[in-house]
């Protein structure tokens, strides 16, 4: 089971001034089971990126294989491959729609064809994988607080029970407090659901204490990909794009300026912490 | 996609016709469709087509990104030249069955209600490609100006129309974007009867109105915030003056207008 990324390449309105190459020459390959962060600022092509992942954008050249089937295929079914590979867009509450949360949680897996009874059962799945309070169920979606709507928006998609989850940039707009909600909440689902999660994000601080991989989006390409370990250790060239490693990562670079022989490579405030704590013993 | 919608759209250039005073604009894009749904006979046409043909050129917006926009009323050109083969009595008369008849007349109406409505649409939207949104109200503003006297609300008229279309663009982003989170929610927008296709239109349009609401109000709230109070004693950072390419370019125009004219009366074939 893989997501894989052949060349691919992507341009907006192509001959005209408005004009856009938004993707170059993209080659990746997501593993089952993988939790990976795509940063990049803004309009680096990490949006783009993930909306080719299941099909709602067409790549202008290159192919796209998903467990080695060619989605481009003629006799290829996208709506299957959208059941498979789960999108939640930046703020997902935006597409809420329906008379009651459960009703609108129900929409997707309604769309695949289920019967009334197994969509009934995944929605009520999804809705207590999210923690959602059950007496809010048959609420209108419209009137919970913005933290709370975008559980509801998660589990629309997570009723679908996709293999692959991409979440664009889902602590947007979120105070801290419903930002470590909601990245709790999704590191949970990789480890119990055991769905491949891909986390899209401009922050470095919101991903390295998470993701085991992470891809560097810019200008269309990709700049760096692999462990987080490694890709801060370029933290000088992250800066050049307009990226910061966390703030961690230049708290131990400093240590070791000042002659402190800390471990370079700690990204989570706790590997720092043991790591300083060590050095002083 | 929808993007590709370019009615209302600026495209940058630059060009004579983008430097143009937005009031000569506007003045020439009325006479144009005057000139267009009075003209007569073969040279008329090709005066107009000539017309529309140089300012394209002048303009420098690409001929691909203009027809674009005609994709939006194919169906509406088709109704009409439909209705204008098979119910207009004529002459000549090639086929019949009931009421339906195709005569001669019938033919020449199809086709020349074809040719209006696509140079309307080709010639109405260079306006709008060559003129920002913000220039062409501010055009309309200065030259219904006169009309404040007669209790128009001519700034409020304008300052409706430059938010409406200052609208378009982010509600059609804002479709694109609605519409792709139900597709991945498996919501399908392109099969299915007529009663399937409305009803999926729900997920779509719900959203869309609640977002519609909530940036209106956003919106009311900013210019309040700014002090925004109606037009009274309101002065402009950029305001109107004529320039003698302006003054060149009504020439042009109504010596168009006089010529297609004059067309009309010498040589009013074949209709």
């Amino acid at each position: 089971m893989s997501i894989i990324l052949d060349k691919v390449n992507y341009s907006y309105s192509e001959g005209t001034a408005y004009h856009v190459q938004a993707l170059k020459d993209i080659n990746l390959k997501i593993e089952d089971g993988e939790f990976i962060g795509i940063i990049g600022h803004t309009g680096s092509g990490k949006s783009t990126l993930i909306q080719h992942m299941n099909g709602l954008i067409k790549a202008t050249s290159g192919g796209i294989y998903f467990n080695g089937q060619d989605i481009y295929d003629e006799d290829f079914s996208m709506k299957e491959l959208r059941s498979r590979v789960g999108l939640v867009f930046q703020y997902p509450e935006h597409q809420l729609f329906e008379t009651t949360i459960f009703d609108d949680v129900c929409f997707g897996p309604k769309n695949l064809g289920l019967d009334k009874k197994t969509v009934e059962l995944r929605a009520f799945e999804a809705l207590r994988n999210v923690g959602f309070p059950h007496e809010l169920f048959y609420q209108p979606p419209f009137d919970l607080s913005g933290g709370q709507k975008r559980r509801v928006a998660i589990a629309g998609v997570l009723a679908m029970k996709p293999e692959v989850l991409i979440l664009d940039e889902p602590t947007a707009g979120l105070d801290p407090a419903g930002r470590d909600e909601i990245l709790g909440l999704i590191s949970q689902m990789h480890k119990e659901l055991g769905i491949t999660i891909i986390l899209v994000s401009h922050s470095m601080e919101d991903v390295a204490k998470y993701v085991d991989r992470i891809i560097v989006m810019n200008q269309g390409s990709v700049m760096y990909d692999g462990a987080p370990k490694d890709v801060f250790r370029q933290y000088k060239d992250l800066e050049a794009v307009g990226l910061a490693a966390p703030q961690v990562t230049y708290l131990m670079h400093e240590l070791h300026a000042q002659g402190l022989p800390v471990d370079l490579d700690a990204t989570t405030i706790e590997e720092a912490k043991r790591s300083i704590l060590e050095v002083l013993k | 996609m929808i993007r590709d919608i370019t009615i209302g759209q600026y495209y940058p250039a630059d060009s004579p016709l983008h430097k143009l005073d937005p009031r000569v604009k506007l003045f020439a894009t009325v006479i144009y469709v005057i000139a267009l749904f009075c003209f007569k006979g073969i040279v008329g046409l090709a005066l107009i087509t000539g017309f529309l043909y140089a300012v394209i050129k002048i303009s420098k917006v690409p001929f691909k990104f203009m027809t674009k926009g005609l994709k939006a009323i194919v169906v509406l050109v088709i109704i009409t030249s439909v209705f204008n083969l098979f119910a207009t009595p004529g002459d000549i008369v090639f086929w019949k069955w009931g009421s339906l008849q195709i005569t001669d007349t019938g033919i020449i109406n199809a086709v020349l209600m074809t040719i209006r409505l696509v140079y309307l649409i080709l010639g109405t939207s260079l306006m709008t490609l060559t003129t920002t949104p913000n220039q062409l109200t501010n055009g309309l503003e200065t030259a219904l100006a006169p009309l404040n006297k007669f209790n128009v609300p001519v700034h409020s008229i304008a300052m409706m129309m430059s938010i409406a279309l200052r609208f378009i663009p982010i509600l059609i982003e804002e479709t694109d974007k609605i519409m792709k989170a139900q597709m991945a929610r498996g919501a399908d927008f392109e099969n299915g009867n007529m009663i399937q296709k409305a009803k999926a239109m729900v997920p779509l349009l719900v959203p869309l109105f609640v977002s519609a609401f909530r940036r209106a109000e956003d919106l009311a709230m900013a210019m309040e915030a700014r002090c925004y109070n109606g037009g009274e004693g309101r002065t402009k950072m950029k305001p109107l003056k004529y320039e003698s390419r302006d003054h060149k370019a009504y020439a042009i125009v109504i010596g168009f207008l006089v010529l297609v004219i004059i067309a009309a009366n010498v040589v009013p074939f074949p209709q």
